[in-house]
């Protein structure tokens, strides 16, 4: 069985997700940037006491599953998510579900996940992907940061909904139900909630280690790197705060990007020059995280290495802190129409 | 980032699948463009496996030693930690902690070793009795 399904690429997953699955349902105008800003999906914050990988834990967006739940709920669209115990519920859950016409979309971890390459599976659990439908013992698989749609066995889907660690799955399945056609007047309300959110995450969070904060308290941090851990283990965190920025498909400081996108496209609802002025902003920062990438390169490669190295490395994340911050104070300035 | 600045540099995922990328057009307009991979992204990449194999390749020699059990070995060899090996076998993390010392292990009973087994995909005597290469 295969339900009327067309596979569609995105920079991120969930944002993919959460584009596709509306899209199933009769709503096709939330672009991959407006579920993203919709949903308030820019993000950081450093855990200095988490260790993932055995590196440091860093997040570039916000929780998995947030994205998807908060575009649905401006948009007035009820969803349906379970989570399991049972493995066979779960198969019995998503198997009545594609029936019952529903295309879902499901949390997996990677790394069981036997379409991606080898070098990509690490112990990561909060990917997303779309099932839209089963053919024998296939389960055909809408992966949004694939170019094309592909399929996993029973088994191996199961291993994946069922994968263990930290942000487990438990089997998690979600769709949105049947919902009425969205008007303007709610992409536009949606628009400027999540806005005022991600102003609320970014500058407003108490405490060091998030948002605005969070990004100088990790430049600052790195600057004593070198000294404390030694250039060897310095150079693997940065490897890791690198591996986090650009995880699949949102390549180097790409939710910035994306943000900046969702200005932009925010602008059809909300005509005001001061959006794509802050959109070049977050075009900006975007730009910086890439060229800190090249610098912690440079040091994980072992072509530089010196003190002063480390240095620069921390002052480009106190520079992109400004940048941003600078960016959500002007966004607060934003005089919303609705 | 501007359309044509995207880089192409193919790494592990870039055989795979093409990445999408958003990146602004000669107007300044947000557009996508697919992009083959970023080798700043493929090094840290590398960086990060060359750590695994330094860890599977110490574990292994603690091992050797008898510093440490076998499962330690493994346990790097599946890029796995104790909080994710405790998910994945149902132990709690302090009973794995004590199975890591060798004078523990040993007395290990063969069911348990089984859920070891299992989640590390070998056969309880690989566990037991040698070290693959």
């Amino acid at each position: 069985m295969k339900l009327p399904f067309e596979h569609m690429q995105a920079a991120h997953c969930e944002n993919g997700v959460t584009t596709s699955l509306l899209r199933s349902i009769g709503i096709g105008r939330i672009t991959e940037p407006l579920a993203f800003g919709i949903g308030s999906g820019l993000f950081f914050t450093y855990i200095p006491l988490l260790k993932v990988n055995n590196g440091p834990a860093f997040a570039f967006r916000t929780m998995p599953g947030l994205i998807f739940k908060r575009t649905c709920v401006a948009l007035s669209v009820p969803v349906h998510r379970e989570k399991f115990r049972s493995r066979e519920k779960a198969q019995q859950v998503l198997d009545a579900c594609l029936e019952a016409g529903h295309v879902v979309g499901c949390q997996v971890g990677v790394y069981y996940l036997s379409y991606f390459p080898k070098e990509y599976r690490f112990h990561f659990n909060a990917h997303n992907i779309i099932i839209y439908g089963r053919e024998g013992d296939r389960y055909l698989i809408s992966d949004p940061v694939m170019e094309m749609p592909t399929s996993l066995s029973a088994y191996e889907l199961e291993r994946v909904r069922f994968a263990r660690g930290v942000l487990a799955p438990r089997g998690q399945l979600y769709y949105p139900e049947k919902a009425e056609p969205v008007t303007d007047e709610q992409i536009a309300r949606g628009i400027k909630k999540g806005v005022v959110r991600n102003i609320r995450d970014m500058l407003h969070i108490p405490g060091p280690i998030v948002g605005i904060r969070g990004i100088r308290y990790t430049g600052k941090k790195i600057k004593g790197w070198r000294d404390k851990l030694g250039p060897k283990k310095a150079g693997l965190y940065l490897a890791q705060l690198v591996r986090m920025q650009e995880e699949i498909g949102t390549g180097g400081g790409g939710f910035r990007y994306i943000y900046a996108a969702f200005l932009q496209q925010a602008q059809a609802f909300h005509p005001d020059e001061a959006l794509s002025r802050i959109s070049d902003t977050f075009t900006r920062s975007g730009d910086l995280w890439r060229d800190a990438a090249v610098q912690a390169a440079g040091i994980y490669k072992g072509r530089i290495g010196s003190q002063d190295d480390f240095n620069r490395m921390g002052d480009y994340l106190l520079e992109i802190a400004e940048v941003e911050k600078q960016a959500f104070q002007e966004l607060s300035k934003i005089k919303w129409r609705s | 980032m501007k359309k044509e600045d995207i880089p192409q540099d193919t790494g592990a995922f870039g055989k795979i699948t093409k990445e999408v990328q958003y990146a602004t057009d000669a107007a300044g307009n947000y557009t996508t463009e697919l992009s083959k991979g970023w080798e700043v992204k493929n090094s840290a990449n590398d960086a990060a496996w060359q750590d695994i194999e330094e860890r599977v390749r110490i574990a292994r020699e603690r091992v050797l030693k008898n510093e440490v059990s076998p499962l330690l070995y493994f346990m790097e060899l599946k890029l796995m930690d104790i909080k994710v090996l405790a998910g994945y076998t149902g132990f709690w993390s302090w009973q794995i902690r004590r199975h890591m010392k060798p004078s523990v292990f040993k007395n290990l009973s063969d069911r348990r070793l089984q859920r070891y087994a299992e989640v590390f995909e070998v056969r309880v005597d690989d566990l037991k009795n040698i070290l693959p290469q």
